[in-house]
């Protein structure tokens, strides 16, 4: 059967590629100094600066997301159509949020 | 040969016919993607629900060193979670989670370092990246069960009980920190990726044992570990937005 001729089939090891590797490790040095950063800001800005810090987190957010989804997770590389049909729907998420939020401060002016 | 060429170009055929991948991905990976933006929307979900039901409760409005835990309002989250192991009654806001999430991130890494192994059909190296990428997901996992039983038996010095009532830790319907709200995002939120963390390891282990026992090698290319790969960067990403908006915001 072809099952136990591949099965004596050598394999051929590649030798690793350095520069890669070495791109892999900065983008989780990025990702750990974002997170460094967030700690700075949540015990730096005083809490009545609560939209500045808000602002900054979520910026910071996306920015690990971007790094996470579009290296460790290759998003970057693939087809232009598959990227797309990855993110376009995010857009059902940014609508909800603003939907929910909205809904929720109209909540809070009803009850207090 | 020709033939099969000219096929492809003539004239009403388009890369969507069939017999190749219009994505420039194969169907399981194409269909991991899928899962993983379906599961995206269950944790959206999730968290902005979080975001409805905070904005419609009062926050803190007074001086951050005065802040006592109370009913009447939502608890800042460095208030809460503030405690290390083996230290007890040492005020360490927030450094537990980041040792969390450190975890996350280097587990992260190591299975990115699996992938790239597996590409090389460099077993051995694929072997030693999942066992770390294991050892990770493994780690997070305790620190959780800690922060868990943390999070429930509550604290037993400083200001901790709400007025009227002496309870310590939280339950589903109550909780010492703020509105009873409160506790069940944290328990249904950190639950629900720490059940994803979970499966992640429980699949990492499959795809090790497979990778041991050289079915990979057999089948010629690793991309069981691409697969399982791109399913826990993403429980990492979810953890990075968990960690924003439950425990900095």
């Amino acid at each position: 059967m072809a099952h136990s001729e591949e099965h004596h089939t050598p394999v051929t090891v590649i030798p690793p590629d350095k520069e890669k590797i070495k791109k892999l490790w900065t983008v989780a040095l990025i990702l750990l100094m974002i997170t460094v950063l967030e700690f700075i800001v949540a015990f730096s800005v005083p809490h009545q600066y609560e939209a500045t810090r808000v602002t900054i987190f979520i910026l910071m957010t996306i920015v690990k997301a971007a790094y996470i989804v579009g290296e460790f997770m290759h998003l970057r590389h693939e087809a232009k159509v598959l990227i797309w049909s990855i993110l376009i729907p995010m857009v059902f998420v940014i609508w909800m949020l603003v939907a929910f939020v909205y809904e929720g401060m109209a909540i809070f002016n009803l009850r207090y | 040969m020709a033939s099969t060429s000219t096929s492809v170009q003539a004239p009403g055929r388009s890369v969507w016919d069939g017999g190749v991948s219009p994505m420039g991905a194969s169907y399981g990976k194409l269909m991991m993607w899928f899962f993983l933006l379906s599961d995206a929307f269950t944790f959206s979900a999730l968290l902005i629900t979080y975001g409805l039901v905070r904005s419609a409760h009062p926050g803190y409005e007074g001086d951050i060193e005065l802040f006592q835990f109370s009913q009447a309002w939502w608890p800042v989250p460095e208030k809460v979670f503030e405690a290390i192991p083996f230290f007890e009654g040492l005020n360490a806001p927030l450094v537990f989670v980041g040792l969390m999430t450190f975890i996350l991130i280097m587990s992260s890494v190591t299975m990115v370092l699996a992938v790239e192994a597996g590409h090389r059909m460099d077993r051995a190296a694929v072997e030693k990246w999942m066992l770390w990428t294991i050892l990770g997901g493994l780690t997070f996992l305790s620190c959780q069960a800690w922060e868990w039983s943390h999070f429930i038996h509550g604290a037993h010095h400083g200001p901790s009980v709400a007025e009227g009532t002496k309870y310590f830790g939280a339950s589903l319907s109550q909780n010492q920190y703020g509105p009873p709200d409160f506790a069940a995002f944290f328990f249904f939120i950190t639950g629900f990726h720490g059940f994803h963390v979970f499966s992640g390891v429980c699949l990492n282990f499959l795809i090790y044992y497979n990778t041991v026992m050289g079915v990979y090698d057999r089948r010629g290319h690793y991309e069981m570990v691409e697969k399982v790969g791109l399913y826990w960067h993403f429980v990492d990403l979810v953890w990075v937005f968990v960690f924003t908006f439950f425990y900095l915001v």
